[in-house]
């Protein structure tokens, strides 16, 4: 697995820990209520587990498993993989903590803007290695 | 493919089925007259999707896919079954418990959705230890 994945997995498993961890918490204290402000968490719990986990992994995967080029570089140009790493970590960071501390919308925004020019780079990054084996 | 990875898939594919049933139940309550019940249903059926369906599936598959470490010092596919019913007992659980403690707040299916809690997230823990030790590069592939 290449360097670049294991830090994508990595982090969203990291991100799957902490929403894993939130969705107890709000689901036990539905059950049984020892903490209400906890509530105010499930905009982040979406958040961490869709964005943080679920993309993040696709992501890491994608950058290890799509086709390779016969030269080198293998991968091409990988400016905008690592790029996406770290764009789409900050996006959900500002989108969860915004929402959990109802700051400004416009952080919101930021964060939103944020995840999305992760996936335009991750995407200027992947788009020539997405060829069929005839090239 | 592993035995454990075919027992996650065809589970997760169960959720699948089961989220989409739930979901027209939810859809079509008024006009059936289904049971007030139903109304409740709707984060039972996201979790049966998410966490049944998709985080189970990619489990599934990451146990067949991901590279095995040589000196595996953890019994992963102990974990893994333990971590299969934790999650699957634990969803249960909360399909039940969730629209009755609607239902009957301060009832005894509260502390299910307290266990359910528990269960989920030890299969949650148990899942990401074994494929921390799984996510490692080797120089032919670092590029």
């Amino acid at each position: 697995m290449p360097t670049l994945s294991t830090y994508f997995v990595r982090l969203a498993l990291v991100h799957l820990a902490l929403g894993f961890t939130i969705g107890a918490f709000m689901l036990a204290n539905k059950g049984v209520t020892f903490a209400p402000w906890l509530w105010r968490l499930r905009s982040a719990h979406i958040e961490v587990l869709l964005v943080g986990w679920l993309i993040q992994l696709v992501l890491g995967v994608a950058f290890w498993i799509a086709p390779r080029f016969w030269q080198e570089p293998v991968r091409g140009n990988v400016t905008g993989a690592w790029l996406a790493l770290v764009l789409l970590n900050i996006g959900v960071w500002v989108v969860a903590i915004s929402t959990y501390l109802v700051l400004s919308p416009a952080l919101i925004v930021a964060g939103r803007v944020l995840e999305a020019s992760a996936v335009v780079s991750f995407a200027w990054h992947l788009w020539p290695r997405i060829v069929s084996r005839e090239g | 493919m592993p035995i454990l990875t075919r027992w996650y898939i065809r589970t997760s594919f169960l959720y699948l089925l089961a989220s989409l049933l739930v979901g027209v139940a939810i859809a079509t309550r008024s006009q059936l007259g289904l049971p007030a019940v139903f109304g409740a249903l709707g984060p039972v059926y996201f979790h049966l999707f998410l966490v049944g369906w998709i985080t189970q599936l990619i489990f599934g598959v990451t146990f067949w896919l991901f590279p095995k470490q040589k000196d595996e010092a953890l019994n992963w596919e102990r974990t893994g079954w333990l971590a299969w019913f934790a999650l699957n007992s634990g969803l249960l659980l909360r399909t039940l418990a969730e629209p009755l403690t609607v239902f009957n707040p301060g009832s005894i299916w509260g502390w299910g959705l307290v266990l359910s809690a528990f269960l989920q997230w030890l299969a949650g823990m148990g899942l990401i230890l074994i494929v921390w030790r799984r996510v490692y590069t080797r120089d032919r592939t670092r590029r």
